[in-house]
């Protein structure tokens, strides 16, 4: 399905969009998972992953359905927490603080690190009313009209909606509405954005608007991505991390990491043949 | 095949009905059927209504009747003001809808948002049985036990009879119909909307409060007007425990009669028919129709501004 050659174009392209260079260690990560592994109740989804995600990048997850990537987005803000059963073992690190640690609120990692959802999850809301939950629930008085332009204009939305943030959110179209949730998710001011195929629901336009948006997002943000869509993450992501799923001896799935490096060498070069089989699409 | 000879159907192709269908014409009947006794009912009720109360304001006029204090139907002479009756009623009504929402949605929202599923299996049943309890029970209940035994140390003065206990107990009567009917509405709310929220950093109160309420409002609405209107129309509870005694009165230690248990004792003693007393119940169930109609209409608007205002 893909040439190595217009995937390293499409690269070419959004590196130079960027206008950054790609370090090639990973300095001053702002998650460092070790040895992670999810479980729900007995069944472990997703086994001993190591992994660093760098600041002010787009790190991307692909891998076939059920290889756990989105189980182990979840775990990056705890929303493993809200399903029964779930735990999470080895040690998930922000800024080096373990967010599975005794004295951490869940509540506070989320703050710092958001999340926007496979579907557009907008609120029964006003548009405004959307963007300024966030900040209220989060302790924000007065007059948020700045705030709520600031972060609809960052999200690319602004001048679709500035005369009618009065008007319900289910108004908008899904790639609106997806717009709508990235605004609602910078308005908290978080520093990381996990993004749970944020795409899966749209069009291949407003998907262009989401990829363009992400891009311009991560000069501020840091944003993991899981993703299906392999030209996504060759076209939008600094690295990524290649999961798929494996049986064990006792015949049970589990997810696995196989390779995680700069995203053009992944995509050009892999070192591992089940990468190569995927990427080139023999499987999955 | 030429494409001519497609469209000629000389040779026979017949595409009409090969057989009689009769069982989708029965079913479509019976169920036609199914919908219409309710309706022919209500028309059936309003019109039974009409007739006796057009007779019953022909000899007492409508004012008397709306803004009259005294009601002494059984009397010689006696007096048709509807009011102590109206205010039994709003008084009990009151009464039972201030213990049963609060207590109902509180029980809701920890139900659908705090009750792990475990916990959730058994309460919600154990919840519901409450609702099938006959309303005579809960009326001696709230005689026997709430009046004598617990109202009577909290307030010395009060009568044997008394709307308090009557519209207490109501309310307890009404949780679960309105903790069932809010959880419903709550559960049905996506959890995409429960994980946005927390990913925003919400508490679980912020969630439940400021995301799955206003999400499930027009569902919760629903719950309280049907609350309400039970509260109204429960005839057995009053009728036990409030007294018969029509009392123009916001006082609720004393005994009371609403409409609905005037209405069962008058219609339960030997007026005669066609007397003006037996004319009065047809009256008071009238206004009874009319106020829940009203109440119905007003609350089907609020519901829908509520759902205009967020979708």
């Amino acid at each position: 399905m893909n040439q190595p050659n217009n995937i390293s174009m499409q690269l070419d392209k959004a590196m130079s969009a960027r206008g950054v260079s790609i370090p090639i260690e990973v300095r001053d990560p702002v998650f460092t998972l070790d040895d992670v592994s999810v479980f729900y109740g007995d069944y472990e989804a997703i086994r001993n992953v190591t992994l660093p995600i760098a600041k002010n990048e787009i790190t991307a997850f692909i891998g076939p359905s059920g290889c756990g990537k989105s189980t182990l987005l979840r775990s990056f803000n705890r929303m493993n927490d809200l399903i029964p059963g779930a735990r999470v073992e080895g040690v998930v690190a922000y800024h080096g603080t373990d967010i599975y640690g005794p004295d951490v609120d869940p509540i506070e990692v989320r703050r710092k690190v958001g999340m926007v959802f496979q579907k557009p999850n907008v609120f029964p809301k006003s548009i405004y009313d959307n963007v300024a939950y966030g900040p209220k629930v989060n302790g924000a008085k007065g007059n948020l009209d700045d705030l709520v332009e600031e972060c609809l204009t960052r999200a690319a939305l602004w001048n679709e909606v500035k005369d009618d943030l009065k008007k319900s959110a289910y108004a908008l179209s899904g790639g609106q509405q997806q717009r709508l949730v990235i605004a609602r998710c910078i308005a908290v001011k978080p520093e990381v954005i996990l993004m749970d195929e944020p795409c899966a629901s749209l069009d291949p336009i407003a998907t262009a608007k989401i990829e363009d948006l992400m891009v311009e997002l991560a000069n501020d943000y840091t944003i993991v991505i899981v993703t299906h869509n392999m030209q996504q993450a060759a076209r939008v992501s600094d690295r990524t991390a290649f999961f798929t799923a494996e049986l064990d001896d006792k015949d049970i799935r589990h997810g696995r990491l196989v390779e995680f490096g700069r995203t053009r060498e992944l995509f050009s070069s892999p070192t591992d043949p089940r990468t190569e089989d995927y990427i080139s699409g023999r499987f999955g | 095949m030429a494409i001519g000879s497609s469209t000629r159907t000389a040779e026979g192709v017949s595409l009409r009905q090969s057989r009689p269908r009769y069982g989708e014409k029965l079913i479509r009947a019976l169920l036609a059927v199914a919908a219409l006794v309710s309706i022919i009912t209500t028309f059936g009720i309003v019109i039974s209504l009409l007739i006796p109360s057009i007779e019953f304001f022909s000899e007492v006029p409508l004012t008397d009747f709306l803004f009259g204090t005294t009601w002494t139907p059984l009397f010689k002479n006696g007096e048709f003001g509807v009011l102590p009756l109206l205010s039994g009623t709003i008084v009990i009504t009151l009464i039972a809808i201030a213990v049963a929402i609060p207590l109902g949605l509180g029980a809701s929202i920890y139900l659908s948002e705090y009750a792990s599923s475990r916990v959730r299996k058994i309460l919600k049943p154990t919840l519901e049985v409450l609702a099938g309890i006959p309303t005579v029970v809960f009326g001696f209940f709230a005689l026997e036990f709430l009046t004598q035994l617990v109202l009577v140390k909290i307030f010395p003065g009060i009568e044997v009879f008394n709307a308090l206990s009557a519209g207490l107990i109501m309310g307890v009567m009404i949780i679960p119909t309105i903790a069932s009917l809010s959880e419903d509405a709550m559960a049905a709310v996506p959890s995409g909307l429960r994980d946005g929220a927390y990913a925003l950093g919400s508490s679980k109160r912020q969630t439940a409060v400021k995301v799955v309420i206003p999400a499930a409002l027009s569902g919760i609405v629903a719950a309280f007007v049907l609350g309400i209107s039970r509260a109204i129309g429960e005839t057995m509870i009053v009728t036990v425990a409030a007294g018969l005694q029509p009392q123009l009165s916001f006082n609720p230690l004393i005994g009371m009669q609403t409409m609905t248990s005037y209405i069962a004792a008058a219609g339960s003693g030997d007026l005669a028919t066609g007397s003006i007393e037996y004319k009065s119940i047809f009256a008071v169930g009238m206004l009874l129709f009319v106020l829940t109609f009203i109440m119905n209409i007003f609350s089907v608007r609020l519901v829908r501004r509520f759902r205009q205002a967020y979708q």
